[in-house]
């Protein structure tokens, strides 16, 4: 049995108090899960991070409220971080009642939905409070009954007292364990005996959902909210000149028209303060229609903006990026990666002598593999609620760190942060960009200029033009082999616009003597930001298409080879860095192999291919199969392995993998956004495609790895594999090797 | 601006609103029936689905003053408690990801269930196929559609 300490240098991660009319609540402090790293000594912190969040209420007629501490975009935490408490809580889940957590102060620590964290930063601090819960309620029942506490038995939110016969519920007992004191180590349940986690629950808010009830930013109002909306420039590397509103400010609900600054000169941006354009051209008026309408009669004449510089907050001081101001076009970003890709670059990792290997070697396989710009399309657009007066601020909206864009908002309106009330909505997608806090401080300055509450607006067209992308990448993949076939070395070289895409110590590093790991890159003005597995998407499309096409350049079976190089690395691994557990990437491979028949005569009528991959901490595998239809080669079935240790709420995982399989194919096939003089060539869905239902997949059978790790990530593992696995079934279809996404494109110029 | 009538739901009501405002940012903005979801205002991805007269239409392109005496259906007048076999299978096979395209996703399921009580999976991808989904929840929507079928 686990035990876990609830206090560190004598600071309770834990606090108690009792409830007006009756009951207790337990808060649990942010700074909990950050102990979690060991890498920030909690001590540390300034005093008021100790402030408490995410809570149990347990009223005296015995109801029992769990608050969900993180922002919830799709990725079930709503329901599956509740019933980690309920569990070491003891209680019938079906009686529990989940609510959304405040997320209103910075003080509460890092509240953030993304690189698939939730679960993983919650575990212990969740399981914490739910255990030592019971255990003050427990030492209440024992006081008031006058029975030592050791022979007392919890089960589903009821103490039994087996030899007295006694039993009570846990509101009976709950204003009393209020004031018992919060004990200093509490004893987890044994993972083989649980009830709700590692059981299949129902989303919370599945019937808010099917009945339409206002949970998403969008939906947020309040009387008198004014609609805004921003015009932002036509082309990347523009700005607004002059504008004239004289027209429509005579139309029917318009209200006013102006422009005001994102930052001023100077602001230091932190990490997600990205922005795109800094000068907003604003439209203001009574109804979305209205300011529409007027949006499209509103005069303006625009201008290169030039070069323009960026100052950047950092831990070693701030540093000034400087923008290059030029109207950028695809065809342009390719032949200039093509002129890097031949450029010495940045080293990242050297194993063995690499280049010896290569000039030695009886033969070189070389592959560029290329993708494009990716828009996150989220099906709610962006939005934002704002209600900003002179000594406080009101910001409702989708957003996947407030404790990160709740700084930036607290500088940029000089007010001090325990001012800004912040509540974060469900968000209709997230997938990395509503990590970006920019529409959130658009909002709250649109406000405090107009001087009412203001929702901010962004139509689908806005959404798709204003940046924040997955960058556009390429990388060349180098295998040398002895003249036995025997791999002996490993190059890749991956650069992009405007970050590179490798990550350099994992797989294959550390399963080839001789390996070499470069990066390069090239400024833009087209931002970019996290989606979806940042770099890892990429990485594993072309790692694990290059690895298909080096298995079969040396005879070998695409999984068995894969399994002699992760032997090489759990027994010998090369070099130091080594991100990945040999042993848990090999499971998902033996998986995925057993449970998709690979290799068996049943199944041959697919093109099959296979691809693994890890990342946040997980490891997935997947093997697609394509067959033909009307002459076009279709997924028709993907089998998929996944280990995330610990599985919470297994049906929603499983939902979870699938989704990741779909959205994988979706982007694999159609995901495209290229420019042209700066301008993006797709603003809404009538030109960039989407996966459709007919498009998806008929069957997609999901398997976890069962173990008793702790869990890891799942919103992101399985979505980077996939991308190969597609890749590696299209050449088995097609006989031809597919490196540039999106593959239709290739399709469609052979059809 | 003129004031229009409209049955929504089972009642009438008047909006003052331009003729030529599309259907859903008159439910979203006038009614504060927000069920029926903005995504793209072209039609393309079925996330304002209502049924007009029983049939799912795109409320984006739908000017209200071409509704008429037809009558208006949203996600929130479909069942009383969301107790609608479509409602109670979306709940069934845990569809909802996200969850911000279900409501027209469902609109959608509902009229081809009515239209055609027992759909092929091929009739089903047919008609779902106009609903995008960013989180990818296509496989899960089907086995509700089928599931549904089994109890209308």
């Amino acid at each position: 049995m686990e035990k876990n300490k609830t206090d560190y240098n004598r600071r309770a991660f834990l606090k108690s108090t009792f409830l007006a009319g009756g009951g207790m609540m337990i808060s649990f402090s942010g700074l909990a899960k950050l102990s979690l790293e060991d890498k920030i000594n909690p001590a540390d912190l300034p005093a008021d991070w100790h402030e408490l969040t995410g809570y149990i209420k347990i009223t005296s007629d015995n109801i029992i409220k769990i608050f969900n501490p993180n922002p919830e975009f799709g990725q079930n935490v709503m329901t599956s971080l509740p019933m980690i408490v309920a569990e070491e809580l003891d209680v019938d889940w079906k009686k529990v009642v989940v609510e959304m957590g405040h997320h209103d102060n910075v003080k509460f620590g890092p509240q953030f939905a993304g690189g698939s964290n939730s679960v993983r930063m919650y575990w212990k601090p969740l399981r914490d409070a739910g255990a030592a819960a019971r255990n003050m309620l427990l030492t209440a029942a024992s006081q008031t009954w006058n029975v030592p506490v050791e022979e007392l038995t919890t089960k589903a939110g009821m103490i039994y007292h087996e030899k007295s016969g006694k039993s009570g519920t846990y509101g009976e007992f709950a204003s009393k364990a209020a004031g018992v004191s919060i004990p200093k180590e509490v004893k987890l349940k044994d993972v083989k005996n649980f009830t709700v986690v590692r059981n299949s629950q129902k989303n919370v808010e599945g019937v808010k959902i099917v009945t339409g009830k206002p949970l998403f930013g969008l939906d947020y109002t309040q009387e008198g909210t004014l609609i805004a909306m921003i015009q932002h420039p036509p082309a990347f590397g523009m700005k607004v000149k002059s504008f004239d509103a004289s027209e429509i400010l005579k139309m029917p609900g318009i209200k006013d028209v102006f422009t005001l600054k994102l930052y001023e000169d100077g602001f230091e941006q932190a990490g997600f303060d990205t922005r795109t354009f800094n000068d907003l051209l604003v439209v203001v008026g009574n109804t979305t229609w209205q300011v529409m309408n007027a949006r499209k009669k509103l005069k303006v004449s625009w201008e290169p903006k030039g070069d323009t510089k960026d100052t950047m907050a950092g831990r070693n001081g701030k540093r000034e990026v400087i923008v290059p101001g030029a109207l950028e076009s695809t065809a342009t970003h390719f032949a200039k990666m093509k002129e890097y890709a031949a450029k010495p670059a940045q080293l990242l990792r050297k194993d063995g002598d690499p280049e010896t290997a290569f000039k030695n070697a009886a033969k070189v396989l070389e592959r560029t593999y290329n993708a494009p710009f990716l828009a996150h399309n989220c099906m709610e657009p962006m939005n934002c609620f704002a209600h900003v007066t002179d000594d406080k601020a009101l910001i409702v909206g989708p957003h996947q760190a407030a404790g990160w864009i709740e700084p930036t908002l607290s500088k940029v309106l000089n007010l001090p942060a325990d001012k800004i009330d912040m509540q974060i909505t469900r968000m209709g997608g997230g997938f990395g960009l509503r990590a970006y806090g920019h529409t959130f401080v658009e909002a709250a300055l649109i406000s405090r200029k107009v001087k009412a509450p203001v929702k901010l607006v962004y139509t689908r067209e806005d959404d798709m033009t204003y940046g924040i992308y997955r960058p556009i990448y390429t990388a060349t993949y180098r295998a040398a082999f002895d003249a036995n076939k025997n791999l002996i070395a490993f190059h890749v070289k991956g650069g992009g616009i405007p970050e590179h895409p490798i990550h350099a110590n994992r797989f294959p590093a550390g399963a080839v003597d001789n390996y070499l790991a470069e990066g390069w890159e090239i400024p833009s003005n087209i931002t970019i930001g996290a989606f979806r597995a940042p770099r890892s998407n990429f990485n594993a499309a072309a790692e694990q298409s290059f690895l298909d096409e080096v298995a079969e350049a040396m005879g070998k079976d695409p999984i068995e080879f894969r399994l002699e190089l992760l032997k090489r690395a759990k027994e010998n691994p090369v070099g130091k860095n080594n991100e990945y557990d040999a042993d848990r990437y090999a499971e998902v491979l033996k998986l995925v192999k057993e449970k998709s028949g690979w290799g068996s005569a049943t199944n041959k009528q697919y093109s099959r291919g296979v691809a693994a991959y890890f990342c946040h901490n997980s490891y997935a595998a997947h093997v697609v199969d394509i067959i033909k239809k009307d002459g076009q080669p279709f997924v028709e079935r993907v089998t998929s392995a996944v280990d995330c240790g610990i599985v919470i709420n297994p049906d929603a995982a499983v939902n979870m993998v699938q989704g990741c399989v779909v959205d994988g194919i979706g982007n694999a096939l159609y995901g495209e956004l290229t420019f042209k003089e700066g301008v993006p060539e797709k603003n809404n869905f009538t030109r960039y495609r989407m996966i459709r239902h007919r498009e998806a997949p008929k069957k997609i059978d999901v398997h976890f790895v069962q173990n008793e790790i702790n869990p890891t990530g799942l919103g992101e593992p399985p979505f980077p594999p996939i991308f190969a696995a597609v890749a590696n079934a299209l050449y088995k279809s097609e006989k031809k090797r597919f490196y540039n996404q999106p593959f239709s494109n290739d399709l469609q110029k052979k059809s | 601006m003129p004031v229009i009538s409209l049955n929504v739901n089972g009642k009438t009501v008047s909006v003052d609103a331009d003729p030529a405002t599309p259907v859903l940012w008159v439910l979203r903005e006038h009614l504060n029936l927000v069920g029926t979801k903005y995504g793209c205002g072209v039609a393309q991805c079925g996330t304002c689905t209502i049924h007009l007269n029983g049939n799912a239409v795109r409320s984006c392109q739908l000017p209200v003053s071409a509704v008429g005496k037809n009558a208006i259906t949203t996600i929130e007048g479909l069942s009383e408690n969301g107790d609608h076999p479509v409602q109670k299978a979306w709940i069934e096979q845990d569809v909802a990801q996200c969850g911000y395209c279900q409501t027209g996703q469902i609109m959608t399921a509902t009229a081809l269930l009515k239209s055609n009580p027992n759909p092929t999976d091929a009739q089903i991808e047919a008609s779902m196929s106009g609903n995008i989904c960013r989180c990818g929840t296509y496989l899960r929507i089907k086995e509700a559609i089928k599931t549904a079928a089994k109890q209308m």
